[in-house]
């Protein structure tokens, strides 16, 4: 497999959704070898995790580069920068050499930064390719075209590829409309995420001005993710406003980094809701698992979202989700508040419902966790063990 | 042995919320106005099902009362249906007075808004019972002599109450557990009270109509006409077979493809080939008939899912919420004497509402589909709330302390 993260070096889904799948198809009997572009010590012993690159890259990772189809520029060991291309040319040549030693059936490649060096592959062992889509450059430009270089690289991956699995139907139509795949050449494989696998919570929550201000009435919306236009917060904080306007005792929490960060900061002051807007910068561990349970309502107000593990987890932590329609959990997620991410109004509207009715939010909550428990990557690892096993016997064949 | 089918047919439409926001609390009262192609659209369901239910079922049930004057059937029609009709659909109206102008039809008494009003607040029950009963004296020139209640939803308490009110008869859920080793096919009498008799749900029978007539699955599939009359003349229990469902069954719940109008068009002819059989009306039975005893119901049960229990419309707390905070408001609503704002607050009594709300079938996926106009339980109730505030509002606007 080919990857760009994981876990703990992820700078969001991506990582743990290639973390997660390599679990459940190890535990189905498949071995797998994991080719990284940064060394680093992850502490997997489910699998064996190569990392091709000389140089040391974790801070590529952190810097968010797997997303953020706008900032090509990084700084490798010997402080020199090097553009995207540069970068992937790279881990192209040291996946090249690392598997001239090696035996494997299937090369499975995730994300475009991967399609090089998986054309490579294929080039080289003339073996099946795989490529999983957790986002097209479309999802990841706020719905605008976005990078033509991406998209070119993009489009050779999933022209070439034997088959394309896509994380939601909504990614599945983007890969359709963007590109004119044939529907037929793609599988939806969802991701998922397993109860027993998250960290629990402890009795004292961190965010103690806000546990206060609950006491006194308040109440918590809070949006974990990255800050870029694909995840539509803009909207949020316009919501934000009208929803202060009705219940003025309603505060949000906003958890994340990334290149949009003072323009939130900004426009929140503007709007004279800068003291009921709370932004934490990034945040792992307790913080971050605080921030989910603290939190009234959860509200994933993406652009574009191809899955969006983020409501999963607010849920597994406690608190309900309003998620946008544009995204592929709200396929998979029944018991949760839906909107489209451009009607504010509505946004605000559900918002309002929510933070003025403890019985809403308990209700939405109670139901949704039943849904949330029920979760298992197992069913992901099937589908893609089946799909193995298929293009394996027409090669043999 | 002398045998009557007794067939009734309950005819009821909400007025729905439309999507109501907290931003339309305060500003706007129109809450059951929904544009016309919204799902939440009264006028459009309302002619929707005037057109493939209530206009051919009563077509042919009025030749059938042309043609078999031995056929007799039962109806009850709630206020907000007959509003809605006489705004909408004209011709369906006259269509429900043309049965009932043939003498065989009789309507029964209810609440007016369809609510479960006897369970919050008996002087606002009473009240919505003698609008009713106005109102079918109005449009139909009947006095109801016989009380069905919401859902079904029956208890001790209720008979007593009905008998006291001088109703001759009063309508209850067959339900196994309450029935035991007895058959619902035989006049009962209400534990603890007087004069007044029992009619009870066939629910088996009544179900294979109401459910399974369509269902190609089901073992009896097709179910003919003449098979269910045999079935009821090979029963050895009983004086009278208690058909029980919702009118829309006939073109709306069961498809004019399924056959179900044959099925109703052939039936009284088969049945009526036996000369001790027959149709009655509700209070044709219970005048025809001795009690063979008495039944005791102290817990509430409806006719409703497998449960038969209010908990479809009361059964989680948004639901109890909703219910509670508009009933909270009775006093100060009633007080204002603004008769627009009581009617409004009287239509969102109506349980469909609550019903909206239920999450138990939604999150089961089960047989049961959620029948609603919302795409989820909570978005039910965050439009009920949001009209719940608008009337805060307007009580405030009017120095109401709220």
């Amino acid at each position: 497999m080919l990857g760009w993260e994981l876990p703990p070096y992820n700078s969001g889904g991506l990582g743990i959704a290639c973390y997660q799948l390599c679990k459940a198809l190890t535990k189905r009997d498949i071995d797998i070898e994991f080719v990284l572009p940064y060394s680093a010590e992850h502490g997997i012993d489910f699998m064996t995790v190569s990392a091709v690159s000389p140089q040391g890259v974790a801070d590529t990772i952190r810097s968010g580069i797997a997303y953020d189809s706008f900032k090509y520029t990084l700084e490798d060991g010997s402080e020199q920068w090097l553009n995207i291309h540069d970068q992937q040319a790279l881990y192209e040549h040291a996946v090249a050499e690392l598997v001239e030693q090696k035996e494997f059936d299937i090369v499975h490649a995730h994300d475009w930064l991967t399609f090089r060096a998986a054309l490579r592959v294929k080039q080289i062992k003339n073996c099946p390719l795989i490529v999983h889509v957790h986002s097209v450059e479309s999802d990841r430009a706020g719905n605008s075209s976005g990078n033509p270089l991406v998209q070119e690289i993009e489009a050779l991956g999933l022209l070439m590829a034997d088959k394309i699995v896509a994380v939601s139907e909504h990614t599945k139509q983007s890969i359709i409309d963007d590109y004119g795949i044939p529907a037929s050449k793609i599988e939806v494989v969802y991701n998922s995420i397993d109860a027993k696998d998250i960290e629990p919570l402890d009795s004292q929550n961190v965010y103690k001005y806000l546990s206060l201000m609950k006491s006194l009435g308040y109440r918590v919306v809070v949006n974990v993710g990255r800050l870029t236009i694909q995840k539509g917060l803009p909207n949020l904080l316009q919501a934000a406003r009208l929803v202060i306007d009705k219940a003025p005792k309603t505060l949000f929490l906003i958890v994340g980094s990334g290149e949009q960060y003072y323009e939130l900061i900004t426009q929140a002051a503007d709007l004279g809701i800068g003291d009921k807007v709370l932004f934490t910068d990034f945040q792992r561990g307790k913080n971050w698992r605080d921030a989910y349970s603290i939190g009234d309502l959860f509200v994933m107000p993406s652009v574009s979202e191809p899955f969006g593990l983020t409501p999963l987890e607010a849920i597994g932590y406690g608190t309900p989700a309003l998620v946008s329609r544009q995204s592929g959990v709200s396929e998979v997620l029944r018991n949760c508040l839906k909107v489209d991410f451009w009607d504010i109004d509505e946004m605000a509207n559900q918002i309002a419902a929510v933070v003025q009715s403890d019985v809403l939010r308990d209700e939405l909550w109670k139901h949704a966790y039943k849904e949330y428990v029920q979760l298992t990557w197992d069913r992901a690892g099937e589908k893609i063990q089946q799909m193995y096993e298929h293009h394996l016997a027409k090669e043999g064949a | 042995m002398s045998r009557a089918i007794v067939l009734y047919l309950h005819v009821h439409q909400p007025y729905r919320v439309r999507h109501y926001t907290i931003f339309d609390s305060g500003n706007r009262h129109d809450y059951f106005n929904a544009a016309y192609e919204d799902d939440t659209s009264n006028e459009r369901i309302l002619k929707k099902v005037a057109e493939k239910s209530y206009i051919p079922t009563n077509r042919h049930l009025l030749e059938l009362l042309e043609e078999n004057p031995g056929f007799k059937l039962s109806l009850s029609i709630t206020g907000t249906v007959i509003e809605q009709l006489e705004r909408w659909s004209p011709e369906a109206l006259q269509s429900f007075k043309d049965l009932v102008a043939t003498g065989r039809v009789e309507i029964l008494a209810e609440t007016y808004h369809h609510t479960l009003a006897f369970f919050y607040s008996r002087s606002e029950f009473e009240m919505q019972v003698e609008m009713h009963r106005n109102k079918i004296q109005e449009i139909f020139g009947q006095t109801p002599r016989v009380f069905r209640n919401t859902e079904l939803a029956y208890n001790n308490d209720l008979a007593y109450w009905a008998d006291h009110a001088g109703y001759k008869g009063i309508l209850a859920e067959g339900w196994d557990p309450v029935l035991d080793w007895r058959s619902p096919n035989y006049v009962y009498q209400p534990a603890y009270t007087d004069n007044i008799r029992l009619l009870m749900k066939n629910y088996k029978l009544s179900d294979d109509i109401a459910f399974r007539f369509g269902d190609s699955k089901w073992a009896e599939y097709p179910l003919t006409a003449d098979k269910f009359s045999h079935w009821l003349s090979e029963d050895p229990d009983g004086t009278n077979f208690n058909l029980f469902m919702d009118y829309e069954t006939f073109g709306e719940h069961q498809w004019h493809e399924s056959g179900i109008f044959g099925f109703l068009e052939h039936l009284p002819k088969e049945w009526l080939k036996t000369d001790d059989h027959s149709f009655m009306t509700v209070s044709e039975v219970i005048d025809a008939n001795e009690s063979v005893g008495q039944v005791d119901m102290p817990q509430t049960v409806t006719w409703a899912d497998t449960e038969r229990d209010l908990s479809a419309w009361l059964g989680n707390s948004m639901q109890s919420t909703a219910i509670g905070s508009l009933y909270g408001l009775q006093q100060q609503i009633l007080d204002t004497d603004d008769l627009a704002l009581i009617d409004d607050w009287r239509r969102l009594q109506t349980s469909d509402h609550f019903y909206y709300m239920c999450t138990k079938w939604f999150n089961d996926g089960d047989i049961h589909a959620y029948f609603s106009p919302y795409a989820t339980p909570y978005e039910g109730y965050m439009n009920f709330m949001n009209a719940y505030r608008d009337l805060q509002f307007r009580l405030a606007e009017k120095g109401v302390m709220v």
